[in-house]
């Protein structure tokens, strides 16, 4: 089967994200007062797989191996039929 | 003895790290891309600056997963030398060749700056040379050179005296206010394996000859192979 998966690597609760704070800064200049902001990456990736646990086990490998640093980063896996 | 560099696509440091290698410190040694792989022995390896694939989803992520770094790491659990220099440094991070990783600076910049460094442990093969708590002059330049550990591994850095350098001012004060990047506990040089890797954000290669403006980062050179003359 086909799937698509949506793999979203996002900092750990607490790591300091200095981007996030610079789009946090300019947001308040343009007058909103953001309470706090995060930033996070995805990633869209077709696989196939026999079944949606297989898809999303192939991408927690993936984020295991190489997508995430286990250091800083966590991550959500959706798993999509298509 | 003979050193081997390691050119990846986007290393820009290499060439440097030859000169000082070869002209400066006389040591024979081989330019090898990556593509080549480890064909021979090595003493010592040095994985050099630049920026290895764009740092393309992170600084040294996509260098640490091509097949030299297999030959690297096999080369580091057998006890050789590994010196990673800034985008290197962030290789022997994603390894796991030290612990911890270099990410995005505080100020989310790319900083390029003199930067002088505390000597923490001078008894390593990379830090004979100076004396403990010396403070030298090496430059950094990088947008990605924040040191990040748990705080269980920065304690056990400090137990097993893996920290070889942290920012500090002129006078060796270990302050906030020299910290350029926000590295944790201002490390920017730490010691992995059994002491037996250096990963470095700063470029003492390019602080190896008085015309510089700094030699200090030429003693990293001169103690790993007076290190490696004595084995």
């Amino acid at each position: 089967m086909k799937f698509s998966l949506k793999i979203t690597i996002s900092l750990k609760k607490g790591m300091l994200d200095p981007e996030a704070l610079a789009i946090k800064h300019a947001l308040d200049n343009l007058g909103f007062n953001v309470d706090s902001l995060g930033t996070a990456r995805i990633f869209y990736i077709d696989i196939d797989a026999v079944d949606k646990d297989s898809a999303v086990s192939t991408g927690r490998e993936m984020c295991d191996r190489l997508l995430a640093n286990p250091v800083i980063h966590s991550y959500d896996i959706e798993a999509l039929g298509v | 003895m003979r050193f081997a560099v390691i050119r990846f696509g986007g290393s820009n440091c290499d060439l440097d790290a030859v000169h000082v290698l070869r002209d400066v410190c006389g040591v024979d040694t081989d330019l090898v891309w990556y593509k080549e792989g480890l064909s021979r022995r090595y003493d010592a390896i040095l994985i050099p600056g630049g920026f290895s694939y764009g740092d393309y989803l992170r600084a040294g992520a996509i260098a640490t997963r091509t097949p030299i770094m297999k030959d690297v790491i096999r080369h580091a659990d057998e006890g050789g030398l590994v010196i990673g220099i800034c985008n290197g440094a962030q290789i022997a991070a994603e390894s796991r060749l030290v612990p911890g990783v270099f990410t995005i600076n505080e100020y989310p910049k790319f900083i390029c700056d003199e930067a002088f460094l505390r000597v923490e442990n001078n008894t390593s093969p990379f830090t004979s040379h100076y004396k403990e708590g010396e403070v030298i002059s090496i430059p950094i330049a990088h947008k990605e050179g924040r040191y990040v550990a748990d705080d269980a591994t920065l304690r056990k850095l400090e137990n097993e005296n893996r920290v070889a350098f942290r920012f500090c001012d002129k006078d060796g004060n270990v302050t906030a206010g020299a910290n350029p990047n926000g590295a944790a506990g201002n490390i920017t040089g730490i010691l992995g394996g059994r002491g037996n890797v250096l990963a470095m954000m700063p470029h003492p290669e390019r602080a190896a000859e008085e015309i510089l403006g700094s030699a200090d980062g030429k003693k990293i050179f001169d103690s790993m192979i007076m290190y490696l003359e004595s084995c």
